[in-house]
């Protein structure tokens, strides 16, 4: 079953096509790597799936559905920002993502936290980047979400922090869920993706699966990405 | 994160290899279980779906079973296993043959410093 469908999909600021008639089609059960250099339209995507943004022209539907409320209910959202109130506690995070989401799983994210140490009382903004974001990655991938927007999940964090928050992706969405993940840094996440999909421009320019990008290339989808995208 | 990967090969298949040369070294034996498809893509940091594609191949060869509940069991006779080592060997030596001759040493050659290498 699709998660994710994008038909025409454009997205206009001004004068500036940041999409481009995006057709694509995301199945259930996989982790799809969003990848493209800055300003090539990864976060728009993300954020019209998201509904923070509506479309100039065409449509994206989630599980068949056009964003709304009831899509919000399936989709776990982590921006590639700080969105959280900075004053905020980890426990309070916590009873926030309880109260606001039907399919937070409190044990899941209590037993994360715990095996990282992270304390309880410490506010958001006490904590080193790399904290931020783990706390951020747990109580988002602590959702039992039908699909995962992760915009940068890695960016700016150390490679022990990324492994982290990489292997936290890996066990925890389950077959029927999708993870879309954008970002920058290829090399880092090509090993857990299933799918490769690359933005240029607003356009989808390749969207296949990434074994089979190595057996037709003979090259990584780091070093494809490179000959693709070459200044 | 995990194990290390080639880059210009699929990574079902590099698992593949990884799996055949443990049964061939006599790490797994007939009978073994083979880790969880969860367990070996968190160690070997890949996507849960390639470990799947790997095993699912390593079974249509014949070398895995898969009990529907309790999980994927090496089942091999010796005879198998001979035919497998010299499936991985017949390949080293074949890349070990290519790569010394992209050196511009010729077969004669070759022979001489894998002699003398044994000898040492």
């Amino acid at each position: 079953m699709e998660t994710l469908v994008c038909n025409g999909l454009s997205k206009t600021y001004g004068t500036v096509k940041a999409l481009d008639h995006v057709d694509l089609k995301l199945e259930e059960g996989k982790i799809i790597g969003l990848l493209g250099p800055n300003g090539s339209g990864k976060t728009t995507l993300i954020k019209l799936a998201s509904r923070l943004l509506v479309p100039s022209e065409g449509n994206v539907t989630i599980c068949g559905l056009e964003p709304g409320p009831e899509t919000k209910a399936m989709v776990s959202y982590l921006p590639d920002r700080n969105y959280l109130p900075d004053w905020m506690r980890t426990k309070d995070l916590v009873k926030m993502y309880q109260d606001f989401y039907g399919d937070f799983d409190v044990e899941r994210a209590q037993e994360m936290l715990n095996s990282l140490g992270i304390d309880y009382d410490m506010p958001l903004k006490k904590m080193s980047k790399g904290t931020k974001e783990k706390v951020q990655l747990i109580l988002t991938m602590s959702r039992h979400a039908k699909l995962y927007l992760l915009d940068e999940p890695i960016a700016g964090v150390d490679p022990a922090a990324r492994d982290y928050i990489l292997k936290t992706i890996i066990s925890n969405y389950d077959e029927t869920a999708t993870v879309l993940i954008s970002t920058h840094l290829i090399a880092d996440v090509e090993n857990i993706l299933d799918e490769a999909i690359f933005l240029k421009e607003g356009k989808v320019v390749l969207h296949q699966n990434v074994d089979e990008l190595r057996d037709t290339t003979g090259k990584s989808v780091d070093e494809y990405f490179r000959e693709v995208f070459k200044c | 994160m995990g194990w290390k990967f080639s880059d210009d090969t699929p990574i079902y298949l590099q698992i593949i290899e990884e799996v055949k040369t443990d049964i061939v070294s006599g790490k797994y034996k007939t009978g073994d279980k083979l880790p969880a498809v969860r367990d070996l893509a968190y160690d070997a940091g890949v996507n849960p779906n390639t470990v799947q594609r790997a095993y699912a191949e390593l079974e249509r060869q014949g070398l895995v079973q898969s009990e529907r509940t309790s999980g994927r069991f090496v089942s091999i006779d010796d005879e198998k296993i001979e035919e497998l080592r010299k499936d991985l060997s017949d390949f080293y030596i074949r890349e070990l043959f290519r790569r010394l001759r992209d050196l511009g040493m010729d077969d004669k050659k070759i022979r001489d410093v894998l002699s003398k290498w044994r000898d040492e």
